[in-house]
């Protein structure tokens, strides 16, 4: 909802000052038209502050409720209408209270349109005022939230970017060859192969690209080599693809970083050999993709468990099938799994 | 001659310090350590006068191996890349190699070891461990050393903290652990918006409090799950009040 203009110091003085006049100026029109001092005041203080809540009304219904440009003429209906019956209250309440006055009955019915046209005109301009001011509040606020939105994106994708370069694993991939070229460099040849091809295959895939499981998986088997001359004998993996699952198809690179997580979560959380299993299969024509790595109950935080890297999986899927349903996770024993379904419906 | 040990996860990791070290007779490698806890018990079987020290490691970080041992050695820090962790030594002034480093960058580090073996500057160290203990991961837990077995507590797990001499009493439902840190320690380390410093020998776990009474003049108790009473001061319950949203 927008701050009314009045919440605002400087509108605040502006409106009473010129309220101020109006109330003066109608006073002192009547007092020279020969009517008593006091009966002028009064009849200005009453027509004019019934005049000022009928403007209050009106300011405050535009704001919870901005008019469109195409329900101006609806505006101005509401003008007119809300003046007719401003002009009605004012006219009986005018007549009850200063009717004691000499000639004053004679003098209102006189005065009756032009106390009809005044109202008409300062009830339009405080209208129109009113009008301005929120749209121009609004656009303000579209402004900023553009503003903060294209901040948003701008830091989304640097943070993209660096997922995608993944600095721990490239230093610590670089130290392993950096220590095997002394040792075993044949090794240390296979290796550097392995890290230019897994990059490469990063760098190319765009993440709108579906791919078959077939291609994700050799893509992660790059992945998973690397990871095994790191960690040595610490890291195990177990991998149970179905026939049919292979030629199912999946976003590019959504698996790998469901992967880094479990190896990551298990390598980090237990002592001694950690076993990564992946298995697919189809179910309901969904590709499913369970992953498993052993973990600590005593030890995680149920924080950790699923905040690790999943949070950015979810919202991908989010974004791709609008569901939140695709990605689970199961702890049991000790064992943490990662349930991934991908629906067989590819956007174009 | 001096005595080296090398903790790191990944053996080839350990592999390329080893063949740096070769350059080093002087420097006599007494052992290779896999985690924190054989780090540990390496350390304190060995007595070695410098350790190379990774720190992602499983289970217990670096910097959490290092609090666990009551006179650290001098160490040189081995990290591929830890956002968090260079912070904490460019901070400190503490020396790092950053994965993959070189021979003569090694060197230097020796070099600068040797160096500083004159005036030792242990203050630094446990300066480090205070910045490194404020990291996201870290202030989750707690790790503790119960006689010659390494416990980790989560955060969660703990219902108060209790100063006692020069040690903090960290009371859980399996007992209480002693570690030999500050209030001011846990208070700066342990978020503040479940552990509130609820008097100037308390910290409390404001997941874990069911009431709070009035206590004698001025003062305030709050009861804990456990029926545990933890004394509130006057500006504690400021505090408590706030993080509790009254």
């Amino acid at each position: 909802m927008q701050a009314s203009p009045l919440s605002t110091r400087r509108f605040l003085i502006i409106f009473s000052i010129a309220w101020l006049s109006l109330m003066t100026d109608h006073a002192v029109l009547l007092y020279q038209f020969d009517m008593v001092w006091q009966a002028a005041i009064l009849d200005s203080l009453i027509s004019n502050s019934l005049l000022l809540l009928t403007c209050l009304l009106v300011l405050n219904t535009i704001r919870y409720y901005v008019p469109t440009v195409n329900q101006y003429v609806n505006v101005l209906i509401m003008c007119f209408v809300l003046t007719i019956l401003w002009f009605l209250l004012s006219k009986w309440l005018l007549r009850i209270t200063l009717d004691d006055y000499e000639n004053y009955s004679y003098f209102l019915k006189r005065s009756l349109f032009i106390r009809a046209s005044i109202g008409f005109l300062v009830l339009g301009i405080v209208t129109t005022t009113g009008i301005m001011w929120f749209n121009w509040q609004e656009q303000q606020k579209n402004e900023q939230r553009k503003a903060d939105a294209e901040k948003l994106a701008k830091e989304a994708e640097l943070f993209k970017l660096r997922q995608q370069l993944q600095p721990h694993f490239l230093f610590n991939s670089l130290n392993s060859i950096n220590a095997l070229i002394g040792i075993r460099p044949e090794e240390a040849r296979k290796m550097v192969q392995q890290l230019s091809d897994f990059l490469r295959g990063t760098i190319k895939k765009e993440e709108t690209q579906w791919v078959t499981l077939q291609e994700e998986m050799q893509y992660l088997q790059l992945y998973l080599e690397i990871e095994q001359v790191r960690f040595g004998n610490r890291l195990a993996t177990a991998i149970k693809n179905d026939d049919t699952s292979l030629q199912m198809k999946l976003p590019a690179l959504l698996l790998q970083p469901i992967v880094e997580n479990a190896i990551k979560f298990g390598l980090y959380d237990t002592i001694g050999q950690t076993v990564i299993e992946i298995e697919t299969s189809v179910l309901h024509n969904e590709l499913v993709i369970k992953v498993c790595n052993p973990y600590d109950p005593e030890t995680s935080s149920p924080k950790q468990g699923t905040g690790f890297g999943l949070k950015s999986v979810q919202r991908r899927l989010y974004l791709l099938f609008a569901r939140n349903d695709l990605l689970a996770t199961e702890t049991k024993d000790n064992t943490f799994t990662t349930i991934v379904k991908i629906p067989q419906v590819q956007p174009i | 001659m001096s005595k080296v040990i090398i903790i790191d996860d990944e053996h080839l990791a350990r592999s390329i310090v080893k063949e740096y070290l070769q350059k080093h007779p002087q420097l006599e490698l007494v052992a290779e350590c896999g985690d924190g806890f054989e780090g540990v018990k390496a350390i304190q079987q060995h007595q070695p006068d410098l350790i190379f020290l990774d720190i992602q490691m499983p289970k217990i970080n670096g910097f959490e191996m290092l609090e666990l041992i009551e006179q650290p050695p001098a160490v040189i820090f081995t990290t591929a890349f830890d956002e968090y962790a260079i912070k904490a030594f460019e901070s400190h002034a503490i020396d790092y190699l950053l994965k993959p480093f070189n021979q003569e960058r090694f060197d230097k580090a020796i070099a600068r070891w040797a160096d500083q073996k004159a005036k030792p500057a242990e203050a630094n160290t446990q300066d480090l461990l205070e910045t490194a203990a404020q990291s996201p991961s870290q202030s989750s837990r707690i790790v503790v050393k119960n006689g010659s077995k390494i416990k980790i507590i989560p955060a969660h797990d703990i219902f108060y903290l209790e100063a006692a001499d020069d040690y903090v009493k960290i009371h859980t439902a399996e007992g209480y652990f002693l570690k030999n840190k500050t209030m001011n320690h846990f208070e700066q380390s342990l978020d503040g918006q479940q552990f509130v410093r609820s008097h100037r020998s308390y910290i409390v776990n404001v997941q874990q409090i069911t009431r709070i009474d009035p206590y004698e003049k001025d003062n305030h108790v709050a009861i804990l799950r456990t029926g545990a009473k933890v004394p509130v001061s006057r500006g504690g319950f400021g505090k408590l009040k706030a993080v509790l949203g009254l």
